[in-house]
């Protein structure tokens, strides 16, 4: 078969599933939650699966994912699992409220959706869209890509789970909420996870959302997340993501953000087959800020895929973009930054930078940061750097007595410092620190997991003292 | 004797820089290295460290009796040779703290001993740093990241100091310093003298061989060691250049 019958026999095969089983799953749902479904299933069969002809695309070539053959369930398979063992957390020091997905169904255990006593709801999507109709039909697919974005236009067709999160106007959430999303079948699965977040006026939050897997089986996870940061609100959103090498993760975030708040995201990509990040920010009031940061560590023939749009509509605000990745063996990826500045967005400052470590002739970056300018008053920059380990620095190392596998950790573990710094959280700061060394050492195994089971005895790391804790 | 170097011939990229040179250190000893620019001074620094590039197309360099023409520069520098650099590298993201623990640490792994306690090498940092007098907050910095010249050169002596090297060779460390670094660098180096460890100073200026004296100086031109001499010899050179070097040797 051609790779585009390859996507297109997959396509038709999403669309005959939703047509057979829509009466029966999708029958319980208020009435326009269905008329997005259908209206995003017929857009998606114009749209089909995006191909390498596609400018956004072009460098992430999908058909190999695309022509596995996949489970689509339309219920949690939660058999045979210790649930409480697979989502054990052990962190130290660092106190989340955890909502567990497995194979993208809430996991079934304490009530699906609580309401804390500050007043924020967290929990179920499913339940929510039933509980709160008045917030879905505010908010619910409000602002993604509705008309254009494939793999948005699908997920809003089957999705049926995911986190949903609503903190009132005021509140501060103490806690960060860990949302921790694993697959673990014994099939091929297709999941299409779908999760609304929404920040009321002058509120805090942290979110950790956590993409793992268990074993070796090809999966195909289609996430959306819908981001709602009302005035002055503050949100410190990070991904974490380890996932097999047979793995595909499209993960399109849809930030929207009021005036004078603030959004962070910070995308650390430890492992994953074949992982696309869109991450999409409009900046919808006057002195917002918002920052996106991201590290990858790639190698054999993974490939990571970074795509950010920056959307400046108001004046004043300031956005910030900085991306490193190491890529090893065949590893391939690709940097995309488009920072678009509308006419009335006067004073915008706006930053890119993607940096990059190759080891091997084999591995390769794609990277392209770029600003769209229509303002006169702005200050913007980017750059990109694509390099290998400076041989100077590897000498001065060694002569100090340093081997050169170490010198080379050193220097690429100094490289991926820069972002994981910004992490402000510190336990977080430091599991992920030590998940980044582990994983330059070739030590991180998706057993190892992200941010779970980290069971595993701490090796003494030689090139390691922390000050702060002598 | 602990650095014998032989008939010493170095290139890079196809082009011989060094040209059979001889030089021999004994235990105890400070050697000057003087001469005019371009002539190998920096070469033969950074083939005796070990620098790949710098390829050894004929000689040897023998140290503590063993040939060490193909060792990696790790294994010298364990061995006990120290280069302090006449540019040192900036290195964004490594602290000095990290940066000599691991260094110590892979020395005594080296040597069979276990890893240094976190408070015996607090207590080492502190001890090492007072003599270079280096404020605290430089060793929580990045290796060199916007240092200016006198730091980073005094960051090279630190680090000296930190190693306890055998045989150090400090490649113009006093270039670029004002006279109180200057004089802070080469205290630090007269308190590391003992009789067991040997330094190679190269250097452009009589001046710093005024603090550190030494019991021999060459002349390097050409490639080669064209004269030898005791401390007076240094003096000769402030004071008339080395254009009679250069006829002597022309002549010769």
């Amino acid at each position: 078969m051609s790779k585009q019958n390859k996507n297109i026999a997959l396509k038709n095969k999403l669309i005959n599933l939703f047509e057979e089983n829509k009466n029966s799953i999708f029958k319980n749902e208020p009435q326009y939650i269905s008329n997005l479904r259908n209206q995003a299933i017929e857009k998606f069969y114009q749209l089909g699966f995006p191909t390498t002809k596609m400018e956004g695309w072009r460098n992430t070539d999908l058909t190999k994912a695309l022509s596995k053959n996949y489970n689509h369930f339309f219920s949690s398979k939660q058999n045979d699992v210790d649930v409480e063992e697979l989502f054990k957390c052990e962190i130290h020091d660092f106190d989340t409220d955890i909502v567990s997905f497995l194979n993208g169904f809430y996991v079934n255990g304490n009530s699906q959706l609580r309401t804390m006593s500050d007043g924020t709801i967290v929990g179920s999507l499913a339940k929510a869209i039933k509980q709160y109709p008045e917030i879905f039909e505010n908010y619910y697919n409000k602002n993604v890509q509705s008309d254009k974005n494939a793999f948005v236009t699908l997920n809003t067709a089957f999705a049926q789970d995911g986190l949903f999160i609503y903190v009132p106007d005021g509140v501060e959430v103490n806690k960060a909420i860990q949302m921790v999303s694993i697959i673990n079948h014994n099939e091929n699965l297709f999941i299409q996870n779908r999760n609304l977040i929404i920040l009321g006026k002058n509120s805090r939050l942290t979110l950790v959302h956590c993409d793992d897997s268990i074993n070796q089986q090809s999966s195909f996870n289609n996430s959306v997340t819908e981001i709602f940061v009302e005035e002055n609100a503050n949100l410190d959103h990070y991904k974490l993501q380890n996932l097999n090498n047979d793995s595909t993760l499209i993960n399109s975030t849809f930030v929207y953000q009021k005036a004078g708040s603030n959004a962070s995201t910070n995308s650390i990509t430890l492992n994953g087959g074949l992982i696309r990040n869109d991450t999409f920010v409009k900046l919808n009031g006057q002195m917002c800020d918002a920052n996106v940061y991201g590290v990858y560590l790639m190698d054999k023939t993974q490939h990571i895929d970074n795509h950010v749009f920056i959307d400046h509509v108001e004046p004043n605000c300031s956005s910030n973009e900085l991306f490193k990745g190491i890529l090893d063996e065949d590893a391939t990826g690709v940097f995309n930054g488009h920072v678009l500045v509308r006419r009335n967005a006067q004073k915008t400052r706006a930053f890119q930078s993607n940096k990059n470590i190759l080891l091997t002739d084999t591995a390769s970056i794609d990277t392209q940061p770029f600003l769209e300018i229509y303002a006169d008053d702005v200050k913007c920059g980017h750059g990109a750097t694509v390099g290998q380990l400076d041989t100077e620095a590897m000498f001065y190392l060694r002569s100090r007595g340093i081997t050169e596998a170490n010198a080379k950790l050193l220097l690429m573990y100094a490289f991926a410092a820069e972002v994981i710094n910004k992490i402000s959280i510190k336990p977080l700061r430091d599991r992920i620190d030590d998940m980044v060394k582990k994983r330059l050492r070739g030590e991180l195994s998706i057993c190892d997991k992200c941010v779970l089971h980290c069971g595993s005895p701490a090796k003494e790391i030689h090139f390691d003292i922390d000050m702060s804790k002598v | 004797m602990l650095l014998n170097i032989r008939n010493l011939h170095v290139s890079i990229e196809g082009k011989e820089i060094v040209k059979g040179l001889d030089l021999s250190v004994n235990n105890g000893e400070v050697h000057a290295i003087m001469g005019p620019n371009g002539t190998g001074k920096s070469t033969l620094a950074l083939a005796i460290a070990g620098k790949g590039e710098y390829t050894i197309t004929q000689g040897e360099i023998i140290y503590k009796g063993k040939n060490i023409n193909n060792m990696p520069p790790e294994d010298r520098a364990r061995e006990g040779i120290f280069l302090g650099f006449q540019y040192p590298v900036e290195i964004p993201g490594v602290s000095i703290t990290n940066f000599m623990r691991t260094a110590i640490n892979e020395h005594r792994e080296y040597k069979g001993l276990p890893p240094i306690s976190a408070p015996e090498f607090l207590a080492k940092m502190e001890d090492k740093k007072k003599l270079v007098e280096i404020q605290s907050k430089l060793t929580n910095r990045s290796v060199n990241e916007g240092f200016s010249g006198g730091e980073k050169k005094k960051n090279e002596i630190f680090q000296m100091a930190m190693l306890e090297p055998t045989l150090s060779i400090l490649d113009e460390t006093d270039s670029g310093l004002d006279i109180d670094a200057l004089r802070v660098v080469a205290n630090g180096v007269n308190k590391l003298r003992t009789k067991e460890n040997a330094f190679v100073i190269i250097t452009h200026y009589q001046r710093l061989l005024e603090y550190i004296v030494p019991d021999f100086v060459h002349v390097l031109y050409d490639g080669r060691i064209v004269k030898s001499g005791g401390k007076r010899l240094a003096v000769e050179l402030e004071e008339k250049g080395y254009d009679w070097i250069k006829k002597e040797f022309e002549m010769n």
